[in-house]
């Protein structure tokens, strides 16, 4: 081939064949070196060995159906149980009638979430949705205006993760960002408060910031006030996200150019058109896995709230194990919420996947 | 430096620095007319680009007086950022917001800091970029550019603020050889249009043509001013001499 450049022909040669195929696959990954092809054969080995019995646990020997526990009892698993708990698993101990509110409260997450997927819509509509979403959900569960009232005591199961988790996110970003800007800040004052906050919280667990909300909290209010236990958990989250975040966001900010901020100082745009149009922009791209990546540990860690006496998804499945008609379940309660924490996990990490390349596209060359 | 052609835009009195202890700028005067050009030039470290960022407050003097059409510098962020708005800065690495497209570079100062329409924003970003001869590069990410390119739309963006004075920082230094010249030549157009400039760079064929006035320093220092002519043909200083001899030897 040749191609002309300036007049002068230039040779171009075609890159050298790959090997193609089911076979030129396995030989370029499986089994390229000796130690690889025996490493191939063990894991084949081993695989071999715990599929099966797993299959004839989870399909071939379990049980669907069963009148009580007593008789879900064989060699496989027992999905009945969840059959006859699901309910109370994933609502937990709302009101049975009122159900329909949660099933309401799930589906309007869900819209939320799809939402915020695509790049597109982002901008002050999705706020704007994002805010009457929530308006509404609180509406839904605590009932009023014309719904009957259902105390917060009461919400539970995947609702309360949801609540959890989603609000925790919404406001421990922004106040992530807010603290990471801080720690930078040229202010003594700001910084000094931000950086003994940051390492404050991060040096305690959650467990611990979550029992002196709930219980060291109210010691410190005037009598006659009292807030609510939901709320206090759930600032307790967003208070511990927030620090966590801010060291992520603070990683970000430090890899933009000294160059960037430059430039738009020379343009003659203000701190906070800078910081929104410039340097966040571009910090928040760069940190995106890390950032998914703790929003994924906290979606998780909101299951400590159990310890709260708040029943979320793993507290309401905890409880229940206790029926005593129904004992001895406890691998399978496990798979079961362990699917629906996957489900959410795997979901996260794709769409952080999405946003990098969407981010990325002014790298491509 | 005389006046002559017109009204002060830039007017630095006794301005020093330090970094720590270490005194980058010493006792610097210089004066730059309306639609004046001046060329600084000097070894490394001997403060120009220090000198040249003072005048947008990227750098801050602590003592002497800085005066920027008509505004003086002082702490006060109204006055950096009403100086900022009037002085366009071309760096040496481009600087070009990567996140954004060509042509978002280009419109963002005009509407968030000038408030213009976008509508209008747009409309003269467009004509820029035809002036810095890219107009069909304005979807593109500055990643996707080659450096020329990727300079000339850094000046097409300072531009789009309409300034009353441009201010380089060695802008050719970062390039590839065969791009300087496609910079240069906008440079020039620029200067023959008459913009006030203020120029760091050592491309000398670029200061014989377009300068008023060339500038040497050292060690923090003006060591020699002088019109191009004379700088060239009939440096005063030593260190003059020695500099230009070896920028010139080939």
């Amino acid at each position: 081939m040749t191609d002309i450049t300036h007049g002068v022909p230039v040779v171009v040669q075609a890159p050298p064949q790959r090997r193609s195929g089911v076979l030129g696959w396995l030989r370029a990954n499986l089994f390229n070196s000796v130690f690889n092809s025996i490493l191939t054969l063990l894991a084949t080995a081993l695989i071999a060995a715990m599929i099966p019995p797993v299959i004839r646990w989870a399909l071939i020997d379990a049980i669907w159906t069963a009148p009580n526990g007593a008789a879900c009892h064989g060699d496989g698993a027992c999905w009945a149980f969840i059959g006859e708990k699901l309910r109370f698993i994933l609502f937990g101990r709302y009101p049975v009638d009122q159900e329909w509110r949660q099933v309401v409260v799930i589906a309007i997450f869900l819209l939320m979430i799809a939402a915020a997927c695509s790049r597109r819509m982002w901008g002050r509509q999705l706020a704007i949705a994002w805010f009457i979403g929530l308006s509404a959900i609180f509406w839904l569960m605590a009932g009023g205006l014309g719904l009957p009232r259902v105390e917060t005591a009461l919400w539970s199961g995947l609702p309360l993760t949801m609540i959890l988790a989603v609000v925790g996110m919404v406001f421990a970003f922004p106040f992530g960002v807010l603290l990471a800007l801080g720690r930078r800040s040229k202010l003594p004052a700001v910084r000094a408060i931000c950086i003994g906050y940051i390492e404050l919280i991060r040096g305690v667990p959650l467990i611990t910031v979550l029992f002196m909300a709930s219980l060291m909290l109210p010691l410190f209010l005037p009598p006659g006030v009292t807030i609510d236990k939901l709320v206090r958990a759930q600032i307790a989250i967003i208070l511990f996200a927030g620090a966590y975040l801010a060291e992520i966001v603070r990683g970000g900010l430090q890899a933009i150019p000294r160059g960037q901020v430059e430039a738009a100082d020379a343009l003659g745009l203000s701190y906070i058109q800078r910081t929104r149009l410039i340097v966040l922009p571009q910090a928040l791209a760069m940190v995106i896995p890390p950032l998914v990546n703790s929003f994924i540990s906290m979606f998780k860690d909101t299951s400590l709230v159990i310890i709260v006496s708040l029943f979320d998804l793993l507290g309401a499945a905890e409880f229940a194990l206790t029926d005593s008609n129904w004992q001895g379940f406890y691998v399978e309660a496990d798979v079961f919420i362990a699917v629906i924490y996957w489900s959410f996990c795997f979901f996260m990490s794709r769409y952080s996947q999405m946003l990098e390349r969407e981010f990325n596209r002014g790298k491509r060359r | 430096m005389s006046d002559s052609r017109g009204a002060a835009m830039i007017e630095l009195q006794a301005v020093h620095k330090w970094y720590g202890d270490f005194h980058v700028l010493k006792d610097i005067n210089l004066n730059v007319g309306k639609g004046e050009k001046v060329v600084v030039c000097g070894p490394s470290g001997s403060g120009k680009s220090t000198m040249i960022r003072c005048i947008n407050r990227l750098e801050e003097h602590q003592q002497g007086r800085i005066v920027v059409a008509g505004i003086e510098l002082t702490a006060d962020l109204k006055n950096i950022e009403a100086i900022r708005r009037e002085v366009g800065m071309v760096f040496q690495q481009f600087n070009l917001f990567p996140h954004l497209t060509v042509l978002q570079n280009l419109m963002l100062a005009p509407v968030w800091v000038r408030k213009l329409p976008k509508k209008e924003a747009e409309e003269t970003a467009r004509y820029y970029l035809e002036r810095v001869r890219i107009p069909d590069q304005a979807e593109k990410y500055p990643g996707q550019l080659s450096g020329g390119q990727q300079q000339r739309v850094a000046i097409a963006r300072s531009l789009c603020m309409k300034p009353e004075i441009m201010l380089f920082d060695e802008p050719t230094s970062a390039l590839d050889p065969e791009m300087i010249k496609e910079v240069l030549d906008v440079m020039v157009e620029l200067a023959n249009e008459g913009m006030t400039m203020v120029c760091v760079t050592h491309e000398m064929g670029f200061a014989r043509t377009v300068a008023d006035m060339m500038v040497f320093m050292d060690r923090g220092e003006v060591v020699e001013r002088a019109p191009p002519k004379d700088f060239f043909s009939n440096p005063k200083s030593e260190r003059t001499k020695a500099f230009l001899s070896q920028i010139l030897a080939h």
